[in-house]
Parts: structure tokens; sequence; C-alpha cells
């Protein structure tokens, strides 16, 4: 038995730990011992089965290739169902990615399948950058699940898992190598995600000409550095198998949804004039060995490989890139915690920063209408100063000429009753005057 | 988007000449697979006074010589002057199924005059696996699989006293129902009878009750009807009365094992004797997984936020209680 203390900060002085430190996986260490009876353990896995199966699987899968590759048509064929109403749009410029999500059910097992399609690969006249939207879209979702690790309250166990787990590089049945573009493209993503390639319409082939095509693209594949995914060979119940597999890619593939009566039976296959291929005869494709691979055989080890390989070097390198780093025991309680503090503060430095910078430009703005509405204002009570003035005047002209009026109403009233008293008084006069003269003629 | 659902086809046909299966359910066997590769890690403390029956108990249960007890056999067994937490690992196998089982001790706990605080250390332990797990688990550079050393279970012995809980026992049970998953037992259970048994544990579920303690398994951890469905039951017995042994009798030209006295043999394994049966199943055959489950995702989680949190001090100046739980304080002489 070994004794030891735990590091630094956590030393308890009250307590001695026996620890056994040395790993489960390499069986040494940890005693062994025999059971006299049936514990119940070994119902282990199938309670750890029925909690997975409980909270549903999901698996993701992406699809790289040209236009016209039977990309959706294979994924049809494989799940066996009709995802898509109609085919894709190809008129945006640029690799577009589009995702659509689906609930299958098989007995007791509930699958949220996810497909990616690259829409528009290989249709630019400029290939250079067709790569990099699905490196970016591929980032993202370990970007996302990341975000959620690195979240104080989060909720791993509910999350919705939207990392690519496997990559379905489809390579034209040319016949002769591969293209540049894929050869570049499967360089770019062989770090990043689980690539399976797939040699699509293989009906355009013959036999012998495949032959020399797959040995073609493995060699070119090997000489340029590509890591495609192996199936793996460590467990002995699914090593020959997958051993075998792992010989055969690229899976030379052809899909169809559409069903042809062979003998009595309904296949589903492509009908061509001078026969049939039936695309779950190995003789005439590979479909079965890919749909062996990628389903029934090697789905949890695809999820794993991404969770443990794929996400663990992106995360690294994202965390050495904002500055995080396993320092040395005594400060490692807190290298991730400073330097997250750190960041954040210098995060919220920024916010601040410009926050002030848009208050500041507020208070500009407003006092600008403010300086805006102040000579307008001044404007108008101007306007109406002068107004008023004209008013004024002019009133004061009207009452000029009011008075003016008045008095000649005034004078020429009284002129008026003066006439009208010289009238009065000339018609007394005039009237005793010729009465006067009356008289004076009767005389 | 669409959802399809498709005729479920018996699994073992699987030549290509069926039509509509696809394989989507070869997965659970994928993950049967790798978990029998991998095996799996369980960790349980069990806690409570000298002679309660604790390392007995613990070999029964797995079937072997795993408690501290029968390992240590050149120490001379005395009662430790502190509490000391002691933690022994073993491989155990079966069909094919291998299980790296840890089984922490706590000698010393409840056996000195003044018990005060007796939890804390405890706590301590349970709180620096959470430390040490989390500790793995922010580095940049990570192992391929964390070797889980977080206290899964925590088994509780009450002396059968037969009146109601004592204060030790509420104290430790409110404190540490907080960080882990209790499960309280009423050991040496065969001195008291069926009737007394049933008025002790209706006494223990009130005091649980009225102290607010939440024991395995946890209401608010249900996950669906289901669930509590299950649980409900489990919750109307427990704590469980149990009686260990690891000794075979023959009873009835059968081979069990028991305890043998004179007025007869308790059988450990029989369910009218005792509930040891019903405690195997619930941590072992049953609910080992949802156990973990809960370590993992809720205390584990817990302690989580609280450290994450913890580097925000408080600008009063008060001192901070640490995510171990316990506050500040000088390390008495005493402790030393």
């Amino acid at each position: 038995q070994c004794s030891s203390e735990l590091m630094g900060p956590l030393l308890f002085p009250s307590y001695i730990l026996y620890l056994d430190k040395i790993q489960f996986e390499e069986g040494e260490g940890a005693r062994a011992v025999p059971l006299s009876g049936h514990v119940g353990f070994d119902s282990m896995p199938d309670q750890l089965v029925n909690k997975s199966v409980n909270h549903g699987f999901c698996f993701n899968i992406l699809c790289v290739g040209e236009t016209g590759l039977g990309k959706s048509t294979l994924m049809d064929t494989l799940f066996n169902t009709k995802f898509e109403g109609e085919p894709t749009q190809h008129n945006q410029p640029g690799v577009q990615l589009k995702s659509n999500t689906y609930e299958l059910q098989e007995s007791n097992v509930r699958l949220k399948l996810n497909v990616v399609n690259t829409v528009g690969f290989g249709d630019q006249i400029n290939k250079e950058d067709s790569y990099k939207s699905i490196v970016e879209f591929i980032d993202a979702q370990f970007e996302a699940y990341l975000q959620e690790e690195l979240k104080i309250k989060r909720t791993l166990h509910s999350y919705h898992d939207t990392r690519i787990h496997a990559c379905l590089y489809f390579i034209a049945p040319t016949g002769h190598s591969l293209k540049s573009l894929d050869l570049v493209t499967m360089k770019k993503l062989d770090s990043k995600v689980n690539i399976i390639p797939i040699i699509a319409k293989s009906d355009a082939i013959s036999k012998s000409e495949l032959a020399k095509f797959k040995i073609k693209i493995t060699s070119e594949l090997v000489s340029n550095g590509v890591q495609i995914y192996q199936f793996p060979t460590d467990d002995e119940t699914v090593a020959e198998i997958n051993s075998t597999m792992n010989g055969h890619l690229p899976f030379a593939v052809v899909g169809s949804t559409e069903e042809v009566k062979i003998g009595n039976k309904m296949v589903r296959a492509r009908q061509y004039p001078w026969g049939t291929v039936q695309v779950e005869n190995e003789n005439h494709c590979d479909f079965v060995k890919l749909r062996e691979m990628l389903i029934r055989v090697n789905m949890e080890d695809l999820r794993e490989q991404t969770h443990t390989r794929h996400y663990e070097l992106y995360r690294r390198c994202k965390l050495e890139e904002m500055g995080f780093k396993d320092t040395d025991p005594d400060s490692k309680p807190f290298s991730l915690q400073e330097t997250y503090e750190a960041k954040r503060n210098e995060f919220m430095g920024e916010l601040q920063k410009k926050e002030e910078e848009m208050r500041q430009m507020f208070v500009q703005r407003v006092k600008e209408k403010e300086g805006e509405l102040k000579e307008a204002e001044k404007e108008l009570h101007e306007k109406f100063d002068r107004l008023k003035k004209l008013h004024q005047d002019e009133k004061k002209k009207l009452e000029d000429k009011k008075k003016a009026l008045d008095d000649e109403l005034n004078s020429f009233k009284q002129k008026k009753t003066a006439a009208e008293l010289l009238q009065a008084q000339t018609q007394q006069a005039g009237s005793s005057s010729t009465l006067k003269k009356d008289k004076e003629r009767k005389k | 988007m669409a959802d399809v659902g498709k005729t479920p086809v018996a699994r073992n046909e699987k030549a290509s000449s069926e039509f509509g299966y696809v394989g989507i359910d070869a997965i659970l066997e994928q993950m049967r697979r790798k978990a029998m590769k991998q095996g799996f890690e369980f960790n349980i403390m069990v806690v409570g006074q000298s002679g309660l029956g604790k390392s007995t108990l613990t070999n029964t249960l797995f079937k072997s010589k795993v408690s501290r007890r029968s390992v240590m056999t050149t120490e001379e067994e005395r009662i430790p002057k502190t509490i000391e937490i002691k933690s022994i690992s073993h491989v155990i196998e079966e069909k094919g199924v291998r299980m790296k089982l840890t089984v922490i001790d706590t000698p010393g706990f409840g056996d000195q005059i003044n018990n005060e605080n007796c939890w804390q250390p405890i706590m301590k332990f349970i709180n620096a696996q959470y430390e040490q797990y989390l500790q793995e688990e922010i580095n940049i550079d990570r192992k391929k699989r964390i070797s889980d050393s977080r206290v899964h279970c925590c088994i509780y012995f009450i002396p059968p006293t037969g009146h109601c809980l004592r204060p030790i026992d509420i104290e430790f049970m409110r404190h540490l129902s907080k960080v882990v998953n209790i499960v309280p037992v009423i050991s040496k259970a065969d001195t008291l009878t069926l009737e007394e048994r049933d008025f002790f544990k209706q006494k223990i579920r009130e005091d649980l009750r009225a102290n607010e303690i939440d024991i395995y398994p946890q209401k608010e951890f249900d996950e669906d009807a289901e669930d509590r469905m299950i649980n409900e039951k489990i919750r109307a017995m427990i704590p469980f009365a149990v009686v260990g042994s690891d000794q075979e009798y023959q009873v009835n030209g059968k081979r069990l094992l028991g305890r043998k006295t004179r007025w007869g043999t308790v059988e450990v394994e029989n369910t009218t004797h005792c509930e040891f049966a019903y405690l195997r199943d619930l941590l072992i055959r049953t609910h080992m997984q949802n156990i973990k489950d809960i370590t993992s995702s809720i205390y584990y989680e817990m302690y989580r936020v609280r450290r994450l949190n913890e580097n925000n001090t408080k600008p009063n100046g008060q001192p901070a209680i640490h995510a171990n739980g316990v506050p500040e304080h000088e390390v008495l002489s005493h402790e030393m």
C-alpha cells in the first residue's frame, strides 16, 4: 500500500489517504479479489444502456462533395427514408452548409440524425476557399460545445450535440485520380473530423477500373499525408471485420430509393437497358459495407473519436490561443481562473469603453440638436418680433387714419350742424322776409 | 423536421435481403461492448461508529473481502483518536464486467467524547475528490479518461436503538446530504423485532423530514413518472434494516450467509429476516448507474459552480466560505 498526501492547498492534517494511483486500464495496482457469490454488478452495462435509451442518441453526418454526386440520395438509401422533398437550390455564391435534423426510431432506439450537406461545393470557378466554410462550420460546432463546457452553470448531459461525428467525402467517379480540390479539402479536414472517403455513383466505373481507382486514391491519400478514419481494431469482437473493411476503402457506393423487382423480391436498384445495379448486392457495390461500418458496427466509436480526439484537439488549441496554459502545480488551481478573470476584465473594459464612446456620441448629437433647435427658436422669435412690429405699425397707421377720419367726420358734423343751423336761420329769415314781401305787396 | 417512424424488425435478421432495417439499434450493442471494455468505477464510503458492522456489511455486499479490516491484518485494532479516512481499491469481475471498487472507511467517526464537527473531515474529503476531478477537467491537456475518485454513495450506519435519530446522526446527514448521496441503514437489525423496526423506521423518516434532510433517492431528482413510481416504493422502505455476515451456514439443505445464534439463524439474504437484499439491489443491481449520474451531474456540478464563483471575493471583507463547505478557521492544536 502506498500513502500519499494530496496536493498543495488541500492538505488536511487529520487524515491519511491510501489511494491506488495506478490506472484501472493498466490492470495492475488495485488488487483483484475473487467473488464468493453473485453480487449483481454485471447489470451495469444494461443500466448504462437503459439510461442512454431513455435519453436518446444523436448522430451528425457531414456530406462533402460536388453537386450532383448523389449525396442526398445516398442518405435516403442509408437510412431507408425520404429526407428532403425537393432537391436543394444551387443558386448561392460560395459553399453553403445546409443542415437538417430528423428523428428516427428503430425498436426502442431513438436517434436524432443530423445530416449536413455542402451545397455548391466545387461549383465555383475559383475553388481556393471552398474548404473554408466547411472548416468554419465544423469549428463552430466545437465552439458551441466548448462554450457550454466552460459555462459556470452548465447542462452538459442534456446538451444537444451538433459536433460532426462522420464526414462522408464523395469522390467523383472519374476513374483516374483524386482532384486537387479533394486533396486540399481532405487535408484541411482530417484533423477535425472522421473522414470516410467514398466513390460516388460508382456504377459509372467498371470493376477493373474500380480496383485501379481505389489503389490510386489510397496511395494519393497516403503520399499527401491525409489521415482518414480507420475502423478500430483494438476490440477482438470487431477487430477482424474492421480490419478487412479498412482494406476496402474508399467504398464504391451506389444510392437509390427506387425499387425494382428482381426474381420475386423488391430491391432497391438502378435500372439500365443493359442491366440492373442492385444497391444491396455486395458484388455490385460497397453500399452494404458502408452501412455496416458507419451504422451497425462503428457508430459509437465515431462519436467517441469525435469527442476524445477531434474535440480535445480543438479545445486545446483554442484555450492556448486564448492565453490559458497548464502551469506548474502551485498556480494550477488559479491559472484558468486568473486568466479567465483577466480576459473577462479585458472584455468588460472594452465593453465599457464602447459604452463610453457611445455615450459621448450621444451627448454630442444631443448638443448639436440642441444647438439647432435653439437657432430655430431664435429665428422664430425674431420672426415673431418682426411680425409683431409690423402689426403694430399697421395698427398705428390704421389708428392714425381712423383718427384722421374721425376728425374729418367730426369737422363734417360740425359743418353740417353749422350748415343746418344756418339753413334753419336762413329759412326763418326767408319766411319772415317772404311774409314781409307779401305784406308789401298787399299795400 | 420529418418524423419518420419505421417498423421494428427483429435484430437477428441481419442479412441484406432484409428490407427496411437500417441497423440503428445496433448502437446499443456497440455501447455495451465499449462499457465492457472500459469497465466501471464505484466509490462507496461507509460512516458510523465502531462496532456497527461496517466492514462486515461491505464484505457481504460485494461478496468478497473488500473492507479495510479484511485487508489490513498487521495493524493493531484500535480506535483512532481522530477521524481518519482510509480508502482501499479492489478490482472485481463478474461475467466479463470489470469494476474498480473503492471502499472508503472512516474509523474514529463518532467515537470521541466530543464529537463536535465530526462531519467536517469527511466533508473535506468528499470535496477534495470533487476538486481533484475539477482540476483534471480544466487542464488544457486532458487525459482521455479522467479517473473518477468522487464518492458516489455514502452509507450511514444508524445504531439499532429503536427510538429515534441521535443528534450526531442528524448533524452528519444534514451537512453531508448536500454534497453526496446518503443511504442510511439500520445496522445490526437482528436486535430489533419487526414491530420495533417499523416504529424505528417511521421515527427516522419523521426526523429526516423535520430536519429537511434529503436522502437517496431524492425526490427532486426523479426524472419521470416511471422513475417516481419506482423511487416512491423505495422511499417508503428506507432506511433499510440490514444484517451483514460473511459466514455461511447450512439451512434447509442450502448453504446461506447468515448469523447463527442459539435461538435460530438469521439469513442475510432472506427478505423476511432483514432488508439486506433490498439494499444490495438498490445499490448494485438497479440504481448504481443512477447513483453515479447524480454524483456527476448534480453534486459535482454544484461544487464546480461554487468553486468557479469563489474567486469573486466579497467586498465587505467577510471571510469567504470555501467551496469545501467549511468556514475558514485557525487550525487548532489538537487537529495537528
